[in-house]
């Protein structure tokens, strides 16, 4: 599904990534773990087409299509979906409204015909549920003056109502208490299927007790210099990650 | 300029002459403008707006040109065939196609001529030419030389319309540079309530040029809504001044609403004279192609405990210009005044630009008063959050302007006419969701 090939990115003539190779089949939950600054979100935000990054080297595949040659609407529209790490505030703009052209513009994409509007809230309805978000907080603007568990909760939300082959977690669980982490985690593993695929970006383990990885990849200056199950996500939970960063220190000297 | 002083000098001495204190006011000032002449970029309150240049040998005035009812009928904005209905043709108003549908005891329209000698005479000589006061500039005196054309508003003492009034502004530039100069007084008695809208059409073609004042007094516990709409297309001109005096303890909310025009000045006043007054000003400059448009508010405070609410934004697109200038006055008595301005710009166009001045002048020492300007381009985090859910650049861009300028199209109180306008925005902005 999802194919990165030596990626490598820069902002402002600062490399960042340095070479990131990965590979995502259907159905399989995908953990990037690593210490700050080592390019996590970096790599979530060049996968969704942020234009302050430039990719300098490398490819990466996506349903089969050149991903990084699609605008990021149309990444979107193929079923690429990023869960904001900080949602953006957007005055005047209410989510339902928002969502709804989210929707129909993606269906148009896809050849099908827009929802009617009893189609629209009975799938609204249904994916509400999921993430436990109320009616009144979605008729609001856009994630102005909601709580960080309110913001994150709307982006698994509409992550629900776009219902992506690949969706990007980037630090959902940042500034989440238990509970929120809960229902957010609920909301994944209910969206869960064969046939699409999460990658989820933390720095911590304790999302991945909620939303259990098939694998587990640590970045780290650029790079990804471990993978494994995830049983790496627990031995990084106890060792803390200045054991990696010894032995790959040690290893590039 | 030089080139339409006589066109204006033939025409002001070909005038019928009213009667009494009207004629020798306009007299002086034709003297007065004559004197002044128009205001020139030097002049530091029009140092954008060179309206100056419009005043070529082109200009035409008081043609015989005919307004007929279907192309007025034309017109009517949806939904509000019900309205009192003032209609001004080249300036002028026409008080045959001017239609009253409130009842007598609520409301008399009439040709400000007749007002100034009859019994509202007292509040003609009172009223009439208040707004010099802040506007002591030639084009202003331009104006009042020829105010005899203009037209008498008043709503009685505690009248609640039933009906807004909508004010057609027709100018028919077939012939050349139309020039209108509407003069409008408004009477508005105690606990009197009403909603005042001025709509603009240019019909010919051609250029027109438009140079306005509305002066508007409200007494004691009024209540006044006014929506100017600005939106005649690109070879329209326009200087407009809208006084509105508090003489009593009132609320008194305005609206201007620009969508296009060639130069387009707006002068908007309001004068709190009594305590406890409060004041709403909200615009929208909403430019494209080389518009300019061209804001200056005033408040003044004169007395203690009043408020003062200001919110003005502008969207320029290619090559336009937007200009803001807004004055807060703050005397000396005026105590515990609660002042609030913003303005925000946002630049759409590579070579749109903005001009944006607060200018507070605070005498008394236990007041609050804000302001604040922005100027700056769309929200990119924003703009990518939206496409990053699939929504196409040009319609995260539409839907974010939209966003930006619905809460002044929000402030429009009448139904209609806030359908009216919010669809006119959208058009402009290819925007529907």
């Amino acid at each position: 599904m999802l194919k990165i090939n030596n990626l490598q990115a820069s902002i402002e003539e600062k490399e960042i990534l340095k070479g990131i190779n990965l590979d995502i089949k259907p159905g399989e939950i995908h953990a990037i773990m690593g210490p700050n600054g080592s390019g996590k979100s970096t790599l979530a935000s060049v996968l969704a087409g942020r234009a302050d990054y430039e990719v300098t080297e490398g490819t990466v595949e996506f349903m089969g299509k050149d991903l990084l040659e699609l605008s990021p609407e149309d990444r979107a529209k193929e079923g690429l979906f990023l869960a904001f790490q900080y949602p953006v505030e957007i005055p005047g703009v209410s989510t339902t409204n928002f969502i709804k052209s989210a929707v129909n513009e993606k269906r148009k994409y896809l050849g099908l015909e827009p929802l009617d509007a009893a189609q629209f809230l009975r799938n609204m309805k249904e994916k509400m549920k999921l993430v436990e978000i109320d009616q009144s907080l979605l008729s609001r603007s856009l994630n102005e003056g909601f709580s960080g568990g309110e913001k994150k909760r709307n982006e698994i939300f509409q992550m629900a109502m776009l219902d992506p082959k690949l969706a990007i977690l980037d630090e959902t669980d940042s500034g989440l208490d238990i509970d929120a982490l809960r229902i957010v985690a609920n909301g994944v593993n209910q969206l869960r299927t064969k046939d699409n695929a999460f990658l989820v970006v933390t720095h911590y383990q304790r999302l991945l007790d909620y939303i259990v990885p098939d694998f587990v990849h640590v970045l780290y200056k650029g790079r990804i210099v471990r993978s494994g199950t995830k049983e790496l996500a627990k031995e990084l939970e106890v060792k803390g990650y200045d054991f990696i960063k010894a032995e790959v220190d040690q290893e590039m000297a | 300029m030089m080139d339409a002083t006589n066109i204006l000098k033939e025409a002001f001495d070909k005038q019928n002459s009213p009667g009494g204190n009207l004629a020798e006011y306009q007299q002086q000032n034709w003297s007065m403008f004559s004197g002044l002449g128009l205001p020139a970029l030097k002049h530091e309150e029009w140092k954008y707006t060179r309206i100056s240049k419009v005043f070529t040998d082109k200009l035409v005035i008081n043609n015989d040109s005919h307004l007929s009812q279907d192309a007025l009928d034309n017109l009517i904005l949806k939904g509000t065939e019900n309205a009192n209905r003032i209609v001004f043709f080249n300036g002028r108003f026409l008080e045959a196609m001017s239609i009253t549908t409130d009842s007598a005891e609520a409301i008399c329209i009439k040709p400000l001529e007749k007002a100034a000698g009859d019994e509202d005479a007292d509040f003609v000589n009172t009223n009439l030419g208040h707004s010099q006061r802040y506007h002591g500039d030639g084009i202003n005196a331009l104006n009042a030389a020829f105010a005899n054309g203009g037209v008498y508003i008043r709503v009685n003492k505690g009248a609640i319309l039933n009906n807004p009034i909508i004010i057609y502004h027709v100018s028919d530039s077939s012939n050349g540079i139309r020039f209108s100069q509407p003069r409008i007084l408004v009477n508005i008695q105690e606990a009197a309530q009403v909603e005042l809208i001025e709509t603009y059409t240019n019909m010919g073609g051609g250029e027109t040029l438009t140079n306005e004042v509305v002066e508007i007094s409200a007494e004691k516990d009024a209540v006044l809504h006014y929506v100017k709409l600005q939106h005649e297309g690109e070879k329209t001109n326009h200087a407009g001044t809208t006084h509105i005096r508090q003489t009593g303890k009132c609320l008194t909310h305005a609206v201007t609403i620009t969508l296009s025009g060639a130069i387009v000045r707006n002068n908007l006043n309001m004068v709190m004279e009594a305590e406890h007054g409060e004041s709403h000003m909200y615009g929208l400059y909403l430019l494209n192609g080389n518009t300019l448009a061209d804001n200056h508010t005033i408040v003044d405070n004169a007395m203690p405990h009043c408020f003062s609410n200001e919110l003005y934004k502008g969207i320029m697109n290619d090559g336009s210009t937007g200009v803001f200038n807004g004055k807060i006055f703050v005397r000396k008595d005026a105590q515990k005044t609660n002042a609030y301005q913003s303005n925000k710009n946002i630049l759409v166009g590579e070579n749109a630009s903005a001009n944006t001045k607060p200018q507070l002048e605070i005498l008394a020492d236990d007041v609050k008063c804000s302001h604040g300007c922005t100027i700056g381009k769309l929200d990119e985090d924003a703009l990518f959050y939206l496409r990053a859910r699939g929504i196409s650049a040009d319609n995260a861009r539409s839907m974010l302007l939209h966003a930006f300028a619905i809460d002044i199209i929000e402030q429009i109180k009448n139904e209609e006419i806030r359908a009216y306008a919010e669809q006119m925005v959208d058009d402009r902005l290819s925007f529907s969701m």
